[in-house]
């Protein structure tokens, strides 16, 4: 078990390290920070001082080193377009990603499992077949018609939810929150559904074949002959035995739903780091497409070594191995 | 009764063996019928697009300014018919539409073409070989497979933006975009066509054509290449639907194709400023053609899928 672990540890070393010298050069060799922090009218020799200040002026593998000593610390350079740091632009930006991430997940969960659920046990009624049927509809379509189709409906014909922003938010400690005021939670609705529809379809999807397969099983039928109730067995037996994949499933798509957030946090001009990273390409703000790269790598690192740690305090057959 | 056994057709050589549960399939599903006949209108509309729009959308001489904001089914002042209406800068809609399925099409087709042919020479000596290269190819593989599609191609969108000189930088749009997408695509080719070419080796055929002596390219592209085709064809089919989707995205998102030169995610990026003013128009026909394009291709992906799997026949 713990050469398991060892190698998993080295593996995710690995992607990270990869990841970071991919940083580095898009870092390093794109564009030229002397123009773009000093201007088109700096002298040759404020740019060679910024360049020494920067370290640009030693041998490339020490400029690694010193990216990465960097990295670690915090500090992911200066941003062209806002000239400030790039941590705090990011830190600034993270909890409005986070509220709408884990707002998604946990509404694509609950619906998910219920669907699911209910698809399973009435599969041949005509509600579980037009849920299947748009839900395969919806898997194919881009994130942003759905958005956009959502939009339509909600904000412009119904005009019951607001379209863009995430309404008021409340400043708590460091974290800037919009799920504390009326207008936040209206606000979060529409991109939540958006972010979350995928995952829900795909929950949908995993718990319904997870629970036909285990209501043929021995157990469940056992539990008929002793005279269970049907709620308790549906229930207590057969969805408790479903739900460990689905929350495997739904942790490992935490870091995916960070990284898709870009296209919904287009789509409802949602201020948080997706917005950010989009209009860091269209400015090449250098310092921050890269520092976006290393964020969405430890996070995609970080969720797969937690679903492994998990898989591993829930199965005691896999500490054996 | 005759004792006669009727001789069994000769079997055909290669894919083609398949050809005919794939018929009887298509035949089953009235789903896939429409959904390819949707696709094949498609297809003759991008094929034919310059003859079928009566305006060029893109030359901005040929606009009519005093047409703009016509809503759908009107006449403009030329006596020019507005069968979808006309947008801001009294562009006919339906012509804007036509060209720019062609630029997603355009895109999608040649994302995948360039994949594939980054990505099968690649699966094709991992999987014979083996060996270091084979190592390196599939922790490459696992590394980009850790990551969604659409960001992996954003990051090389953001770096070649970076490389490339902002004068040309909507010249080579498409080109760049069709790059950004083979490249985040091409690891599903390699990954299938090593796995089975790891498979197709230790069979009789390859032996027999290494006793004869063939080179080992022979082998690999007139040998083992031919009876890898039907799933070739399917990751094709379905990355095509996805190639479709990514595009579309990215245009939306502002880094893909831009206005001068627009698919159909650039329409539908360019029509949302109008959703609240009242031109619905200019925002739901590109969507809607959209909608059938991803919808239909990736029904008939699906299908192929399904289809071409002996294990469900």
């Amino acid at each position: 078990m713990l050469a398991y672990l060892l190698r998993r540890l080295g593996q995710s070393a690995l992607v990270l390290l990869a990841v970071s010298l991919i940083a580095f050069m898009v870092f390093r060799h794109i564009g030229d920070p002397t123009i773009s922090l000093l201007g088109e009218d700096a002298t040759l020799e404020e740019r060679a001082a910024l360049n020494t200040e920067l370290g640009f002026d030693k041998p490339v593998p020490l400029q690694y080193l010193n990216y990465v000593g960097k990295v670690v610390q915090g500090d992911l350079g200066i941003s062209y377009r806002l000239k400030r740091p790039v941590s705090e632009v990011i830190a600034e930006r993270l909890p409005a990603t986070l509220e709408l991430a884990l707002m998604a997940s946990l509404g694509a969960l609950v619906i998910g499992v219920v669907l699911g659920v209910y698809t399973a046990l009435r599969s041949e009624g005509w509600l579980s077949r037009a849920v299947m049927t748009g839900s395969l509809v919806g898997v194919s379509l881009p994130t942003f018609l759905i958005g956009i189709g959502l939009i339509y409906l909600f904000a412009v014909e119904l005009r019951w939810l607001p379209s863009f922003g995430r309404g008021s938010t409340v400043k708590v400690g460091g974290w800037e929150t919009g799920l504390l005021t009326a207008s936040g939670w209206s606000a979060i609705i529409l991109p939540a559904i958006t972010l979350g529809f995928y995952n829900m379809t795909l929950i949908m999807r995993l718990v319904r074949a997870e629970m036909l397969e285990v209501l043929r099983s021995d157990y469940i039928r056992f539990g008929r002959a002793r005279g269970l109730r049907e709620k308790d067995l549906y229930f207590g037996h057969a969805l408790r035995n479903t739900l460990i994949p689905v929350i495997t499933i739904a942790g490992l798509q935490i870091g995916a739903l960070i990284a898709f957030s870009i296209v919904t946090e287009t789509v409802f001009q949602w201020p948080g780091v997706g917005l950010l990273f989009i209009s860091s390409i269209q400015g090449v703000d250098v310092p921050l497409i890269a520092a976006y790269l290393m964020f969405i790598a430890l996070l995609y690192v970080v969720i797969n070594l937690l679903v492994d740690f998990l898989y591993l305090a829930v199965d005691p057959r896999l500490r054996r191995r | 009764m005759s004792d006669v056994i009727p001789s069994p057709a000769p079997p055909r050589r290669g894919w083609r063996q398949s050809d005919s549960p794939v018929k009887r399939a298509f035949a089953r599903s009235r789903t896939v019928q429409v959904a390819s006949a949707v696709l094949l209108l498609i297809v003759l509309a991008t094929l034919f697009a310059p003859l079928l729009a009566w305006q060029n959308p893109f030359d901005s001489g040929a606009l009519e300014l005093n047409d703009a904001f016509l809503p759908p089914w009107s006449e403009g002042i030329n006596g020019a018919f507005y069968a979808l209406g006309a947008d801001d800068q009294g562009r006919d809609v339906a012509s804007a539409i036509l060209y720019g399925l062609r630029m997603s099409v355009l895109v999608g087709v040649s994302a995948v073409l360039l994949s594939l042919c980054i990505g099968i020479p690649l699966g094709l000596v991992a999987g014979y070989a083996g060996g270091w290269f084979d190592t390196l190819l599939m922790r490459v593989a696992d590394v980009q497979l850790t990551f969604p599609v659409i960001l992996v191609a954003m990051l090389i969108l953001g770096i070649v933006r970076g490389v490339v000189p902002e004068g040309v930088r909507e010249q080579v749009a498409v080109l760049v975009i069709i790059l950004a997408i083979a490249l985040s695509d091409w690891v599903q080719y390699a990954r299938t066509v090593r796995g089975a070419v790891m498979v197709e080796k230790q069979k009789d055929y390859v032996l027999a054509a290494q006793l004869i002596g063939r080179s080992r390219t022979a082998i690999l592209g007139r040998h083992i290449l031919p009876n890898l085709l039907a799933p070739i064809l399917v990751i094709a089919a379905i990355s095509f639907a996805h190639a479709i989707v990514a595009e579309s995205t990215l245009s939306y998102l502002g880094v893909g194709l831009p206005p001068t030169q627009p698919s159909l995610g650039t329409l539908i990026r360019i029509g949302q400023s109008f959703l609240f003013s009242g031109e619905w128009w200019i925002l739901l026909f590109p969507s809607l053609v959209l909608l059938a394009l991803a919808l239909s291709v990736n029904l008939v992906g699906d299908w192929l899928r399904d289809a071409l799997n002996p294990k469900l026949q």
